[in-house]
């Protein structure tokens, strides 16, 4: 018997379930306790960058919309910079900026939106541009590991083209289901997205 | 809130050697999903339409996977970690007081710290503060059934609450949920992201759970049953509740300077 390399297993995820609003946007589920809550704000008055709305809906099989699935998005600030000490890249960083916030769906249409900033270009390891992107992570009852994709921005053409991580993907036609696609409300830029959990639409979830 | 509930104290007896985190941008272990539920679990209905017929699509990691979010206790209000106060109103909630502790650690076996923790449960009778909660037992007046922690420097977190009640839930007739905390947990990368559930010691609903049996490999089953922990209990308060929870490793921190690693 060789040494045993004792790593520990990571512990196993289990489904958020319908009420994950309590735990983690009490507000939605009817009641008030926290002093300080999340919020699918991401903006202060003072966070650099143009400001967007992210909206959109999560599809089951069916094409139904999911009315109790909650999704986080983390995102670089308009600098295409983390704020997180491991990227030390050279944008410059804004510390009111946290660059995560979270959502749950409307009980009735199923419409989830954040308020946020377009993230700029970020620099890969390598030192590659990406495509700006909002990384997402969708959790629901039904859902029985949080699911991973990303958002890009369909005013991003050349950008998108070249990106590694678009460009892993081997059906162009699945390329498409993680573009949020730009237009104007009241003169504020809007991105819708749609996800679809299964189907010939089948969003790209990644194992990241 | 009652003025006589003793305050609540840190459990803990024996505390873990504190250790310095590695500034940490390489990338995470590889998610075994061999210990995780699948997507498409039929047994447990709501995942029929809600799972997924494509594969994954492996990501390594880039700087948009290592980093995540950063809590601090500026994020946190004095009583998130009470249950027994954070929503009383004219009393304590109704239940058996129960104190959950235990460490956040990654697979190497080092504390996360620093991480948020959030939890969420219903009440003693098995009901949920929720709008879209209609089982008949009664809403607690005095219990929200939420709260958090942020993990100190070794990892550890606890709070107290009432024991959970199981309720019916609608899979087939007759299915019970096991007395169950709900957790989330953020880790220090966004690839570490994990909600998870926690199921008390000797539940006898445990194996006949719709959504405890998704996951595939029993021993990973058995490490989301937290043992009664009768040597952290409060005499005459609490009983108390262990509970650790492994997030992804992380593969060593990769320094210009240092080209062969560290």
């Amino acid at each position: 018997m060789p040494q045993p390399l004792n790593y520990l297993k990571e512990t196993a995820s289990q489904t958020a379930g319908p009420y994950v609003h309590i735990g983690l946007i009490p507000a939605m589920a009817g009641f008030d306790i926290f002093e300080k809550n999340f919020s699918n704000v991401l903006v202060t008055p003072n966070t650099k960058g143009e400001r967007i709305t992210l909206e959109g809906k999560v599809l089951d099989g069916t094409g139904t919309p999911l009315r109790d699935v909650l999704l986080e998005v983390w995102q670089a600030n308009a600098a295409g910079r983390y704020n997180h000490p491991a990227d030390r890249s050279a944008g410059a960083l804004e510390q009111e900026f946290r660059g995560w916030g979270r959502a749950g769906s409307d009980f009735e249409s199923g419409l989830v939106t954040f308020e946020t900033i377009k993230p700029g270009a970020i620099t890969d390891k390598a030192g590659r541009k990406c495509a700006p992107h909002i990384n997402v992570w969708i959790v629901a009852r039904g859902i029985n590991i949080g699911l991973n994709t990303r958002l890009y921005f369909s005013d991003e053409e050349a950008a998108n083209a070249a990106d590694p991580v678009l460009n892993l993907i081997e059906q162009p036609t699945r390329r498409s289901t993680l573009i949020a696609k730009r237009s104007e409300r009241a003169g504020k830029a809007v991105y819708s997205f749609t996800i679809n959990l299964q189907g010939p639409e089948e969003t790209v979830f990644f194992d990241v | 809130m009652n003025a006589q509930a003793p305050a609540l104290r840190d459990p803990r007896l024996n505390r873990p050697e504190p250790f310095t985190p590695p500034l940490g941008d390489g990338g995470f272990f590889q998610r075994d999903r061999s210990i995780h539920p699948q997507a498409y679990a039929p047994g447990y209905k709501s995942s029929v339409l809600r799972s997924q017929r494509q594969a994954l699509l492996s990501l390594e990691n880039s700087v948009s996977e290592i980093t995540g979010p950063v809590f601090g206790h500026n994020d946190l209000g004095p009583l998130d970690n009470d249950l027994i106060r954070n929503y009383a109103k004219d009393g304590d909630p109704i239940g058996e007081r129960i104190i959950v502790h235990g460490r956040v650690l990654d697979e190497t076996g080092r504390g996360v710290p620093n991480t948020l923790v959030e939890f969420w449960q219903a009440n003693a009778g098995g009901r949920y503060r929720h709008k879209k909660d209609t089982y008949l037992a009664p809403i607690d007046p005095n219990f929200g059934g939420c709260g958090r922690a942020l993990t100190d420097e070794t990892g550890y977190y606890y709070f107290r609450t009432v024991k959970p009640g199981p309720y019916p839930w609608r899979n087939y007739v007759n299915s019970w949920r096991p007395a169950h905390i709900h957790f989330s947990v953020f880790g220090s990368g966004f690839a570490q992201r994990l909600i998870t559930q926690m199921y008390f010691e000797g539940d006898p609903l445990i194996p006949v759970c719709p959504i405890l049996t998704t996951i595939p490999d029993k021993d990973a089953l058995d490490r989301l049953v937290a043992p009664l922990d009768l040597n952290a209990s409060s005499p005459f308060d609490s009983l108390a509740y262990r509970f650790d929870i492994v997030l992804r490793g992380q593969r060593s921190t990769y320094f210009e300077n240092r080209p062969e690693g560290n």
